[in-house]
């Protein structure tokens, strides 16, 4: 079973508590200054928007086929069975191709640092193997970043959208997108209007099936190509060979 | 010996300086000091140009062994030796730019310990390393020739079949798997240049290049070398090229018409106007002149398409990795004037080798001749050539 934030935008007010915690969990800065950036970045993993008195958080979606897995050449990144997709910072050689590949655009560089890191939210790995939750889930003072098994978050997503129709858009941000995600969003809102990509531009597909397709097929590929350009060489040189012979015999074997 | 201040070595110099500046910004200050690369933008006109371009143009060198060695065209001989060179030229350069696009090049090993085999760019990478490792060894024949060490030649004439083969498979890969590195990426890259036949395109398209390279090359060294190249070889690829037109811009249609795009392409937009101008360097102007027998038998005309289809090709890969990305981002990316000196130094210092090799190898001299130096053959604008000695 894996583990997933479930965020519920309307149970938020906006306290940044979670950004607080984000940072120092992470080591990362956090001041006045910070608390105001609305973007994140390389040190701010996470960060609470406002729109029209609503607030809505944005972290990494922690993807079940993370794309940014499946696009790293040396395997920095890979989802835990516990539900994390974590980062190796020493495998790494900043080729940046996780954060162009990245659906949700959470990966953040170092652009200032002479040895970059590719940055964001990880999931607390280290605290969800110590049994406890994720430090945004554990400082929030009213519920709405809630951490658990994701099986029953999005039972519980459901019955409170169940409950509350009025309140909530019918639907849970992360359910099936790109083939599902462990951070589940539910709000009264578009969570597009908070620059999340709409659904229906993400599809259900997990993301690395798109190259899957393409990458598969290169096992096969190599042998029957090198068959096919060996017989080429093989026939266009037998050729030249047979010409010669042929006109060796047409002399009547002068030379 | 004296060393002459010509239009273009003062060009040259300029560059460097310029180059090495932006050099030391990048490992000095970082990438963020050097380029206008942000986190909404990773990817600049490095990857636009040096990888992706870089490699397409390279494309001269399998072409040219393919079409001799595997399929035994023998008119095209005289231009496999250039083709090689700049083959290999382009692609240790090609490796040199991703120093400076990596953000910890010095950990570009990690890719042989660390596989990632669903990784599109690890592909591309092992491909990459061992392509230029066979390039290499096609190049070796022109130094062994040089010293006259005759064991050496034999050997990798032994090994050629196994070279040629290895060459043009490990081409085969990477070039279409260029393309497959932006599979990934259907909701952002603009509909215009996002298509699944994405692999296909970029094997074709560096086909076309490589074509059109080489007679670019041979065109231009005959002007800047002094040395004329027979016709019938021009007029062979000015065919095929034009073939190779016709196969990428009715493939290209037919995927517009598959996707559905066929009406929004005539419709003016920012992503429109690059796309017309990519169609018309790539295919209207050469396929034109092409289509003339007079144009294919004029070397000074031949110049002109070829060049026409491998700036339109080049704009066709800066829109995929640039232009195409745009729309969703929300912003115009321009390099910063550092990022352009990088790549104006890489492409220069590929010049300088390319007149250097020239100079003191026998690359364009047919195999097995006499290698006797002739003063007379390199005149002029070689950048490094020693012109007054």
């Amino acid at each position: 079973m894996s583990k997933a934030i479930l965020y519920d935008a309307t149970m938020c007010i906006g306290c940044k508590q979670c950004e607080s915690a984000c940072a120092q969990q992470n080591k990362l800065p956090y001041d006045d200054t910070v608390a105001a950036e609305s973007v994140q970045s390389a040190h701010k993993y996470t960060v609470v928007l406002t729109k029209n008195d609503k607030f809505m958080r944005r972290l990494c979606m922690h993807c079940q086929k993370p794309a940014c897995g499946s696009v790293c050449p040396v395997g920095a990144f890979h989802k835990t069975s516990a539900g994390p997709v974590v980062y190796d910072v020493w495998k790494c050689i900043g080729c940046r191709y996780c954060m162009v590949a990245c659906p949700f655009n959470q990966p953040k560089y170092e652009w200032g640092s002479l040895n970059p890191r590719v940055r964001k939210c990880i999931m607390c790995p280290d605290r969800i193997a110590e049994g406890k939750q994720t430090a945004c889930a554990e400082i929030c003072p009213t519920g709405a970043t809630k951490f658990g098994e994701r099986d029953e978050l999005i039972a519980e997503a459901k019955q409170r959208i169940q409950q509350n129709p009025s309140t909530y858009k019918p639907r849970i941000y992360g359910l099936n997108e790109v083939g599902g995600t462990s951070t589940l969003i539910i709000a009264a809102a578009d969570v597009e209007d908070y620059g999340y990509p709409a659904s229906e531009k993400l599809g259900e597909t997990p993301m690395p099936e798109y190259t899957g397709r393409v990458m598969e097929r290169i096992p096969d590929f190599i042998p029957l190509w090198t068959l096919v350009l060996g017989g080429i060489y093989w026939v266009s040189h037998r050729r030249e060979e047979v010409a010669a012979a042929e006109e060796l015999e047409k002399n009547g074997g002068k030379q | 010996m004296k060393f002459k201040l010509t239009f273009w070595r003062v060009v040259f110099i300029v560059i460097m300086i310029l180059g090495l500046y932006s050099t030391y910004v990048r490992y000095l200050r970082g990438l963020g000091a050097v380029s206008n690369m942000t986190d909404q933008f990773p990817w600049g006109l490095w990857i636009g140009f040096d990888c992706l371009c870089g490699v397409m143009l390279a494309a001269g060198g399998f072409c040219m062994v393919g079409a001799v060695y595997l399929f035994n065209v023998e008119r095209l001989h005289p231009v496999v030796k250039p083709a090689v060179l700049t083959a290999f030229l382009g692609y240790v350069l090609f490796i040199v730019g991703l120093l400076f696009d990596l953000g910890r090049p010095w950990f570009i090993w990690h890719q042989m310990i660390y596989m990632n085999p669903h990784s599109v760019m690890f592909e591309v990478g092992m491909c990459v390393m061992t392509y230029t490792t066979v390039l290499f060894f096609e190049f070796l024949p022109n130094v062994f020739e040089r010293l006259n060490w005759e064991i050496g030649i034999k050997w990798i004439k032994f090994f050629y079949p196994v070279l040629i083969v290895a060459g043009i498979l490990l081409s085969t890969l990477h070039q279409s798997s260029l393309g497959s590195l932006y599979l990934i990426m259907p909701e952002k890259l603009h509909p215009f240049w996002y298509t699944p036949a994405m692999p296909f395109f970029f094997f074709g398209s560096a086909v076309a290049v490589g074509l059109a390279m080489t007679i670019f090359e041979s065109t231009q060294s005959a002007k800047t070398f002094g040395r004329q190249l027979e016709l019938p070889v021009l007029n062979t690829l000015a065919g095929a090229l034009l073939v190779a037109l016709w196969v990428n811009l009715l493939l290209r249609f037919e995927d517009f018409f598959h996707r559905g795009q066929l009406s929004a392409i005539f419709k003016p937009s920012y992503e429109a106007y690059f796309l017309w101008l990519e169609l018309a360097l790539t295919y209207v102007i050469p396929i034109v002149l092409l289509s003339f027998k007079k144009v294919r038998l004029a070397p000074k005309l031949l110049y002109f398409a070829s060049l026409s289809a491998v700036l339109g090709f080049v704009t066709n890969r800066l829109n995929i990795a640039l232009i195409g990305f745009e729309q969703y981002v929300g912003y115009h990316y321009v390099p910063k004037w550092t990022e352009f000196m990088i790549t104006l130094m890489i492409v220069a210092i590929g010049f300088a080798a390319f007149a250097v090799a020239v100079r003191y190898l026998p690359i364009f001299q047919a195999e097995h001749e006499e290698t006797l130096e002739e003063p007379g053959v390199v005149v002029g604008a070689g950048v490094l050539s020693h012109a007054g000695d």
